[in-house]
């Protein structure tokens, strides 16, 4: 087994565990959550098939489904994420994701925080609008996308850096 | 038929999308009818088991407000068992009948979430203890919901806060029923709904379970009333009740099981007939 392969596995894990045991009960003023196990789906390997990332992120949102009763949520806004990601590295990218040389630990933080912020705020709009499935509550929808998504944003951005080894 | 392949493999990321997010949406669907999350919900060995053991560290650190709430319900109790009359009902002709009404058992709160507006906690107790389907679930304060599905060790209740959640309830001071649902908003209140506006409805009254369904016995405390409406119709009243259980903060909860439920409901099936 090659490092990549394990180092993803054991992200895998940990995130799935974090996100169930620690961050699931947070509830700031409530009801806010972060959902920082999509970091996986973010720095999921780009040489890597596309059909394997797809079928990680079902599995870590079935995952998530299970210890949460929440149904097939978060596996559905999970695959979106991981479907529509080339998209998201395009724009946030440009020409690095074109020559196919993005190292996250070495890109700069704009372009880091803009792809995170795009890839969150899509992410939590479908989690949300599935896990509530009411259009007339599309204020609580939005209410809960705008402050998870700001609470994610914070958190997925500090844990990259932090965990990157050798940014300058 | 070559071109069918051939646009099976161009397609072949958009496909498989396609059908992991009905499958996530299926699901989802199924878990928004009432009673059909079967597959995905938390009762099951590997989520009993991590919540397990995260359980066992996490205990630790509110045994001291479990120690007041334990010594204000036997405070309680002790009080009801002074002050009982203790006159025996001696209506009842053949003793074997005059049984206990309720089977108690004690769970522990493996996880319990109230920021969703789909909320469910998860018990230690499963088949294994004859828990089932529709079983009561309250602590020393209140009610807390209904079971809804159970594995051989552990099982889900449906939260009182949960927008599919509907449970019969009454005024204390006047026997005005009505049902008690939960708008997805605050985990400190929920809402009565349809009580009739002939009801005299006071801010600080007692709500209470009504009886009526078989599920939790008559006069199990839910709350206290802080302010009330009318619908738009005008024929009802919606009260906003403050619960008494802190439900975000819930560690030991009892689960009733009404043993005279089975002959209870086939006497209501045989009237619908």
């Amino acid at each position: 087994m090659n490092s990549v392969a394990g180092i993803n596995i054991v992200r895998f894990i940990l995130l799935l565990l974090v996100q169930v045991l620690i961050c699931n009960h947070i509830d700031f003023l409530g009801y806010i959550n972060p959902y920082i196990y999509i970091i996986f789906i973010f720095l999921f390997p780009i040489r890597e098939e596309r059909l394997a990332l797809l079928l990680f992120s079902f599995m870590l949102g079935m995952l998530i489904d299970l210890f949460s009763d929440s149904g097939g949520v978060h596996a559905a806004a999970a695959v979106s994420l991981a479907y529509i990601r080339p998209i998201l590295l395009k724009s946030s990218f440009g020409m690095l994701y074109e020559h196919q040389s993005i190292k996250f630990s070495t890109t700069d933080i704009g372009s880091l925080i803009t792809y995170i912020s795009l890839g969150t705020v899509i992410h939590h709009s479908i989690l949300f609008s599935l896990e509530i499935f009411n259009i007339s509550s599309i204020l609580l929808v939005l209410e809960k996308t705008l402050f998870s998504s700001i609470f994610t944003i914070i958190l997925s951005v500090l844990i990259i850096i932090l965990f990157s080894r050798n940014r300058k | 038929m070559q071109q069918i392949f051939n646009f099976v493999i161009r397609n072949k990321t958009f496909l498989l999308f396609l059908l992991l997010f009905s499958i996530a949406l299926a699901l989802t669907i199924q878990s928004h009818s009432y009673h059909r999350s079967k597959f995905i919900n938390s009762a099951n060995f590997l989520t009993g088991g991590v919540y397990g053991t995260m359980n066992s560290v996490d205990q630790y650190f509110d045994l001291k407000t479990k120690n007041d709430i334990l010594a204000e319900e036997n405070q309680r109790l002790r009080e009801q068992l002074l002050n009982t009359n203790t006159t025996i009902d001696s209506t009842f002709i053949d003793s074997t009948y005059a049984k206990e009404k309720y089977r108690v058992t004690v769970a522990n709160v493996y996880k319990n979430s109230y920021s969703s507006t789909n909320n469910y906690l998860t018990l230690n107790k499963g088949e294994n203890d004859s828990i089932k389907r529709d079983f009561g679930v309250i602590t020393s304060n209140g009610i807390i919901g209904i079971i809804d599905n159970t594995s051989k060790k552990y099982s889900t209740a449906l939260s009182i806060l949960n927008v599919k959640s509907k449970i019969n309830a009454k005024i204390k001071s006047t026997n005005h029923i009505g049902s008690l649902t939960w708008n997805g908003k605050s985990p400190i209140y929920v809402q009565l709904e349809d009580v009739s506006q002939f009801a005299p409805v006071k801010v600080g009254d007692t709500i209470q379970t009504g009886g009526e369904s078989s599920i939790f016995p008559k006069g199990i405390g839910i709350g206290i009333i802080t302010s009330f409406k009318s619908d738009i119709s005008g024929d009802t009243y919606t009260i906003q009740v403050k619960l008494f259980n802190d439900m975000t903060n819930i560690g030991t909860v009892y689960i009733l099981e009404n043993i005279d439920r089975t002959e209870i409901s086939l006497l209501e099936e045989s009237n619908n007939e």
